[in-house]
């Protein structure tokens, strides 16, 4: 057993790992953060992408070992990012429900994740980039037009103009 | 779902200690830097070490020094994102940022490394399967098994270089550092590949590939086509990478075509610098150099595409690189 103490979604948290385990495993079942989806386990669909340190990764291919005296975010921590009122959503979440882009919903943690990154580094990205930033998350619902619609909504909200 | 088997992890906070674990525990070792492909390769039990000797603490591994004037050194473990957005890189080795933003994802590239991505290994769709899978066909010379299923009478391994990173380096003449038990040693990034699917590097087992040495950029454009199915995640199927000097006069100084995901190697097309050095760029010769290409690649039927498209679109994105960089209509 390793000890290991991270920061998720603000709090400090320790906990004991064995060394296989993933980041994404000590979420789910260790810390009861259900919100981070597990979907291949090879870091290919991204429904498990959290911000480790500020940048969006797959929880799957990160070891929980890996991750002592880092800053993890998860989708349950996504809506302190935006200084908006108590309890309120982050922008790309409202604008998500706002436009229907959620089908089955499995991608979508995921798909917000890398969203609200994207829109932390640039707030007013061009269709590209914003294509590029969602490009390691799938919807096999193939939703992808309502997702970028809502992302482009979130943007204009937080003051960016897309 | 595929689970990591158990393991012991070793976190060295020094290329030494990196050096000495490794030594330590000889076959059962394995290095990992991101991990990308490390652990999904894992889960398939397509690797089985009962070590790993994780290098993200080894600070020195992470650094980026010089100018693109005198040259840049790269420590191999930098990630691919810090590579695209690196002002020295950016400035100066066009080919580097264009290699390494088409990489995988964005989540990959901000834990995969450059130096994961110059060793990444070979692939095939005989191989890169789980073990279930690759039992039932009675596995294949990569592992556990004794056949080419890609080509039954093959001797050897014809697994694909899959390194989008490597035929770059190549194109920009870079050299490599690496560190082991007896000492240092550097090579040109050309003599790290070898035309076997197994033994696809000459990294020797306790060697750890330290930095990346850019030369000097002075004088010199670069840039990498990648041909694959999708638009993310997806590892070459072919690739092209062109460094480019070209004199006051519009002549061709010097020039280095690499091409990759073809064959199990990535390789130069020395016949290409011979031709086209001293000349003034012309359709006739981009179009000889082009058909070069064509000849050089070894597409074989063991990945995605079918290998004739993959092969006769090599001239096509040698001349588009080539054209590109001389300013030509595409």
């Amino acid at each position: 057993m390793i000890l290991v103490s991270f920061e998720v979604n603000g709090t400090a948290v320790r906990v004991e790992v064995e060394p296989q385990d993933t980041l994404l495993d000590v979420l789910r079942q260790s810390l009861g953060l259900l919100g981070s989806k597990e979907g291949c386990a090879e870091g290919e669909c991204g429904a498990c992408t959290v911000l480790l340190d500020g940048l969006p990764v797959t929880a799957c291919l990160v070891l929980a070992a890996k991750v002592e005296g880092c800053s993890v975010t998860t989708i349950e921590g996504v809506a302190s990012m935006w200084k908006g009122e108590e309890g309120a959503l982050h922008p790309v979440q409202e604008a998500f429900i706002d436009v229907g882009a959620v089908q089955c919903g499995y991608c979508i943690p995921g798909m917000i994740v890398s969203a609200v990154s994207l829109l932390e580094r640039d707030p007013s990205p061009d269709e590209k980039t914003l294509r590029q930033a969602l490009a390691g998350n799938f919807c096999r619902c193939t939703g992808y037009n309502k997702i970028f619609e809502a992302v482009r909504r979130a943007a204009n909200r937080m003051g960016g103009d897309l | 779902m595929l689970r990591l088997p158990p393991f012991r992890y070793l976190s060295p906070r020094s290329l030494e200690e990196a050096v000495s674990m490794l030594a330590d525990h000889g076959p059962e070792a394995m290095l990992v830097a991101g991990g990308t492909d490390v652990y999904p390769k894992m889960r398939r039990r397509q690797f089985e070490p009962k070590v790993l000797v994780g290098l993200a603490r080894v600070g020195s591994l992470r650094e980026v020094r010089g100018t693109p004037t005198e040259g840049v050194s790269i420590g191999a473990g930098v990630t691919l994102t810090q590579l695209t957005r690196q002002a020295e890189i950016v400035t100066g080795y066009s080919g580097v940022v264009e290699g390494a933003e088409v990489i995988s994802t964005p989540q990959l590239r901000n834990m995969g490394t450059i130096g994961g991505n110059l060793l990444v290994d070979t692939r095939c769709t005989y191989y890169d399967q789980t073990y279930q899978w690759r039992k039932s066909i009675d596995f294949c010379m990569k592992k556990e098994g004794s056949t080419c299923w890609v080509a039954p009478g093959s001797p050897r391994c014809l697994a694909v270089t899959s390194t989008d990173l490597a035929p770059v380096m190549m194109s920009l003449g870079a050299r490599l550092r690496f560190v082991g038990p007896e000492g240092e040693r550097v090579l040109d990034a050309a003599d790290l590949y070898r035309e076997d699917g197994i033994h696809y590097h000459t990294r020797q087992p306790g060697e750890i590939l330290a930095e990346i040495l850019l030369p000097s950029a002075e004088g010199w454009s670069s840039t990498y086509r990648k041909l694959r199915r999708r638009e993310a995640f997806d590892f070459p199927l072919l690739g092209v990478a062109v460094g480019l000097r070209t004199g006051a006069g519009g002549e061709i100084e010097d020039v280095r075509i690499a091409i990759g995901g073809v064959g199990s190697a990535p390789q130069l097309i020395e016949e290409a610098t011979e031709i086209l050095c001293g000349k003034q760029p012309s359709e006739e010769l981009i179009e000889k150099v082009a058909s070069m290409a064509f000849r050089s690649s070894k597409a074989l039927d063991n990945t995605d595409l079918i290998p004739i498209y993959r092969k006769k679109m090599a001239p096509v994105f040698v001349r588009r690189a080539l054209r590109g960089l001389l300013g030509l209509s595409p």
